[in-house]
């Protein structure tokens, strides 16, 4: 009896299906190449494929961290990728042929001040003037990756920083980038759990207008969680751009508002928002790049990532959505209890 | 007579009154002024663009902007459906390039043109209400049933061939390069009056069919419109059908354009699409907008590039960053315009 306990506390909380999704991705990888789990220490570094799906999904993941709370208030925020073209943009602008480690520090704030005004911008748009956050953020999503070619005239700026190359390249045992992400997701954890900041995010998701006549600062809440949106964005664009030592403001950070948003939903936080989790969005976001890296790793051709994300995408929101919770439910009770576990959901989605 | 059912605004009395009331002040009903104001602006740049270059304020100019655009349009007006539905289909511009490539690979592969052309048409429609029932069935958010719909058909495509092949058929190449010659010297293709017939059916259905009004309904309030008894499920799960079959449409039409099918065709399409829609006045949270305005949506995007392109010493990230701030003017009119009415 006691085991069953936590198994019923983790199909409550909406991370059973993304936790399956992860474990049968790794299972996968394993049964293709056994070597995939090992990992080994070379000069104080941890290298394996484990870490590498880390560091690589470390700036979906950030991004999607700052995407969570933003659609907790039941907002969307479609312009974190030309923000992270802006913020790449921008740095590598600055710090240009430079190798001194204080213009990568300027060049950074610069990137930050800059993406914290993009924030309350979106922010502006959507709590003062009241405009619906997918069209708020439409218009910096297309204007945004206009304003990072006007930023770099068009070209692909190379950097030769050290000091810059850390931030997405770099190693304290872990990779920075990672341990910069996790941090992140710490702090938020901390200071959305342990205070009521949450519940007032997710307060102003269920109705903000209701919130607002308890007492509740929406406007400012909603204003804040777009400003952070846009500063996990800007660090999740410096993070690509260091790992790469160049900055391209057409490549930088494109379609990462999509994954970004599939990690949020993946991990059981409604788009209609109202409540989040953001063990959820760690889930997804692993899910997501475990899902690109078991492409690569057991050999499948890497066109058909897409085919797969679709797959999983759409397996994990049947399986969440309770319509369909309800529909299996039904099945199973009259038939035979072991005919329909989860299979509907694999034919719902495969090629048609 | 239009569209009674969304909201009370005295669309009757307008009509009756407007011939009398003439010599005072026309009064434009409220949700006639986006689209107006659309219109206005398209006047309004072109005329620039005609006074600031020679050769621009040809009657040819215009039709290249339909030309060159065709399949925006057609775009656009099957997002229009979707979008006054108060949802939104972000699929349409992987099932562009699907249908590009399913054309191209078909024809390699001895398809005859006809029937491939029925076949993608049927394969997008299809694809449109597979989302759509999704959708409904399972009360899953269009955005993120949609999104993977963009990513399926976009692998789908690749997952044909992940090279550019071109189209040398027959018949695909006689409709690419056939034209009709208009009255004072203006040609047009084939591609354009599809366009445009494809505009006047989704006209006549939003505005004198029973579909059409459900489809206002729905965007107006759902609950309400299925308390009414109007057969929302339905309606929902067409509207979708109707974006995929726009856009198995449009992918044709593409394919005609570029004489190529290429899995990367049309990457941001959608986002074209919705932009399109959106300066045309058409409200995201659904229930008011017009096809008409869609189609000018598409003419003013399609004359920001033509005077970019004119101008020459502007470069193509301009014309993104010219959307961005005309899809901004817009949002805040229309902000400016409701607030007025409520």
């Amino acid at each position: 009896m006691s085991t069953a306990t936590p198994l019923a506390r983790l199909r409550t909380s909406g991370l059973l299906w993304p936790l399956v999704a992860l474990a049968a991705l790794l299972a996968v990888n394993v049964a293709a190449r056994p070597s995939f789990v090992s990992v080994t220490v070379r000069d104080g570094h941890l290298y394996g494929s484990l870490v590498d799906i880390l560091r690589n999904g470390a700036p979906t993941l950030l991004v999607a961290l700052g995407m969570t709370l933003v659609i907790a208030t039941r907002g969307i925020d479609l312009s974190v990728g030309a923000i992270a073209a802006i913020a790449g943009a921008v740095a590598c602008t600055y710090i240009g042929a430079s190798g001194d480690a204080g213009a990568a520090v300027v060049g950074m704030l610069l990137a930050l001040l800059l993406c914290a005004v993009l924030g309350v911008w979106n922010g502006f748009l959507v709590s003062v003037l009241g405009i619906q956050p997918i069209i708020a953020t439409l218009v910096l999503m297309t204007a945004g990756r206009g304003l990072a070619m006007l930023v770099t005239d068009g070209q692909i700026i190379t950097v030769n920083n050290e000091a810059y190359s850390q931030v997405g390249a770099g190693f304290l045992v872990l990779p920075v980038s990672i341990l910069i992400s996790l941090g992140v997701f710490a702090a938020l954890a901390v200071l959305t759990r342990r205070t009521a900041l949450g519940l007032l995010v997710e307060s102003v998701g269920i109705n903000p207008e209701a919130s607002r006549l308890a007492g509740v600062r929406s406007r400012t809440i909603v204003w804040t969680v777009y400003v952070f949106a846009a500063l996990c964005a800007c660090v999740a664009g410096l993070m690509i751009t260091s790992n790469v030592n160049s900055t391209n403001a057409n490549s930088v950070g494109l379609w990462i508002e999509l994954d970004a948003i599939l990690a949020v939903v993946i991990g059981g936080t409604s788009l209609a928002g109202g409540r989040f989790s953001l063990a959820g969005t760690l889930v997804g976001a692993l899910v997501i790049q475990t899902l690109t890296t078991t492409v690569y790793n057991v050999g499948i051709p890497p066109q058909t990532i897409q085919v797969f994300k679709a797959a999983v995408v759409i397996a994990v929101c049947l399986m969440q959505a309770p319509k369909f919770r309800a529909l299996l439910v039904r099945r199973r009770t009259p038939a035979a209890p072991a005919a329909a576990t989860p299979a509907p959901a694999t034919s719902e989605a495969g090629p048609r | 007579m239009r569209t009674t059912v969304t909201t009370a605004t005295p669309a009757t009395t307008t009509d009756a009154v407007a011939p009398a009331a003439r010599p005072t002040r026309s009064r434009v009903p409220g949700r006639l002024v986006p689209v107006l104001a659309t219109l206005v602006l398209f006047v309004l740049m072109f005329g620039a663009g005609a006074a600031r270059y020679e050769n621009f304020g040809t009657p040819q100019t215009i039709v290249n902007l339909l030309i060159d655009n065709s399949f925006l349009v057609v775009l656009a007006v099957g997002m229009t459906f979707v979008i006054l539905t108060g949802g939104i289909d972000l699929s349409v511009g992987s099932v562009v390039a699907l249908s590009t490539m399913v054309a191209a690979w078909g024809l390699q592969q001895g398809v005859p043109a006809p029937l491939l052309l029925v076949g993608i048409l049927v394969l997008g429609t299809a694809f449109g209400l597979l989302q759509g029932f999704v959708i409904q069935r399972f009360d899953i958010q269009p955005f993120i049933v949609t999104l993977a719909g963009m990513f399926l058909a976009r692998g789908l495509s690749l997952l044909i061939s992940d090279e550019s092949i071109s189209i040398d058929d027959d018949t695909f190449q006689a409709i690419a390069s056939g034209s009709i010659t208009l009255p004072g010297e203006v040609y047009v293709t084939y591609s354009v009056l599809i366009a445009l017939a494809v505009l006047a059916v989704a006209a006549y259905v939003l505005h004198r069919t029973r579909f059409g009004r459900t489809v206002y309904a729905l965007g107006g309030n759902e609950q309400s419109a299925t308390l009414m008894g109007l057969s929302t499920a339905r309606t929902k799960i067409g509207v979708y059908g109707i974006s995929g079959f726009c856009a198995s449409l449009a992918g044709l039409l593409f394919s005609f354009y570029m004489l190529s099918g290429y899995g990367l065709h049309a990457v941001g399409m959608e986002l074209d699409a919705i932009a399109a829609v959106v300066i045309g006045g058409t409200l995201l949270a659904g229930g008011a907008g017009y096809v008409v305005g869609s189609l000018l949506g598409v003419l003013v995007l399609g004359t920001i590039q033509t005077l970019i392109s004119f101008d020459g010493t502007l470069s193509s990230w301009w014309t993104k960053i010219f959307i961005g701030a005309l899809l901004l003017a817009f949002i805040v009119l229309q902000r400016a315009a409701l607030r007025r009415r409520g």
